[in-house]
């Protein structure tokens, strides 16, 4: 079986030619512009996250239903996620053969992977199911989870502009 | 008067120049600074957010002021800090810069329409604690700190790039001025 198909470095250098990556690298403001977006939704999706989790973990909206809180704060979520997605693919194409070889970068796309995927199943179930019905403690480990995955996006993301 | 000589004297004391030149601390505390970004600013956006009446509207406005409360003021200390020790390590070019000093300027402002909030519709809470919308006054303060937190947001991560640094020159004379350059007499050698 051809597996070639798996390997991305031909994709990675095929961003870094294209006008948009060349554009990026390029401009002076734009990578600046684009990355305050970014750094705007962070703080959005950072709400949206620590709203929930904390709440599970019970602390914050602690008086308020998980599934009401959990409700409100997922179309912030879900907003914050895509413009960071869009901004996060353009700063990518700045650089993309830099971060295709950054540990940081690795490490940040896996949380963001593990934690979009759990945000969408395990702990958007387990949120928005009637209170009672999950035991406290998997209620806590779901908040625990959760925020380790989203500080692993974070701290890895910051980590990306440090190393060379 | 200017605070050049203050700056210029912090930047020579030993606490300045160890975090300025060390390996890990400064770039810990910046990401301690921006990752406080998210509980601060996130908690106060779902705070602004539900005095414009678009989330979080069946909860009443004095629970989420207690429950949120304490998380804002955490992480307003957590970002205060952080952030006065980033201007102990660079104090020069900080005081200098630009951007720097229209971050300033909006936190003052946000600072005074924090002010002007509880000092003023806050007081009158019990009268629209329960209402989806609250009233025209509070949601002009949600929108105000919306508005100047993301001027805080993107004039601070400004900060790093040096387009308008005063050993930069030539500059246009705005620049200069806003910025507090010192330039040498025209004339004089460089």
């Amino acid at each position: 079986m051809n597996l070639s198909i798996l390997d991305v470095l031909p994709w990675i250098e095929w961003i870094a030619a294209s006008r948009l990556g060349q554009a990026m690298n390029t401009s002076t403001w734009a990578f600046a512009v684009i990355e305050s977006i970014h750094l705007l939704a962070l703080a959005v999706i950072g709400g949206a996250v620590l709203m929930v989790d904390l709440r599970l973990l019970g602390f914050g909206l602690r008086t308020q239903p998980i599934d009401q809180v959990a409700r409100d704060a997922w179309p912030w979520f879900v907003r914050s996620w895509a413009v960071m997605i869009v901004t996060g693919l353009l700063l990518f194409s700045s650089e993309p053969l830099k971060l295709y070889y950054s540990t940081p970068f690795f490490w940040k796309m896996t949380c963001l992977l593990l934690g979009t995927l759990f945000a969408v199943s395990v702990r958007r179930k387990v949120t928005l199911t009637a209170e009672g019905r999950t035991s406290p403690v998997v209620l806590k480990l779901v908040g625990v989870v959760s925020l380790l995955l989203w500080f692993g996006v974070g701290a890895a993301g910051r980590w990306v502009g440090f190393s060379g | 008067m200017s605070l050049l000589p203050f700056c210029q004297w912090l930047a020579e004391t030993p606490g300045s120049i160890a975090l300025r030149e060390s390996l890990y601390m400064y770039p810990l505390v910046e990401s301690a600074h921006v990752l406080t970004l998210c509980l601060f600013l996130g908690m106060t956006i779902m705070f602004d957010l539900r005095l414009l009446g678009v989330t979080l509207t069946g909860v009443p406005m004095a629970e989420i002021r207690q429950r949120l409360g304490p998380w804002i003021a955490a992480g307003f200390v957590l970002m205060v800090t952080t952030g006065a020790l980033l201007f102990y390590a660079i104090p020069v070019r900080s005081y200098q810069s630009l951007w720097f000093r229209i971050k300033v300027v909006a936190l003052i402002l946000a600072g005074l329409n924090a002010f002007v909030f509880h000092s003023g519709i806050d007081r009158r809470l019990a009268e629209w604690d329960r209402q989806c919308l609250p009233p025209p006054a509070a949601r002009r303060a949600g929108a105000a700190s919306l508005m100047l937190w993301a001027v805080i947001v993107v004039t601070g991560r400004m900060i790093a790039y040096k387009w308008f640094d005063c050993d930069r020159q030539p500059q246009p004379r705005i620049v200069n001025v806003l910025a507090g350059c010192v330039l040498p007499a025209p004339g004089a050698r460089r």
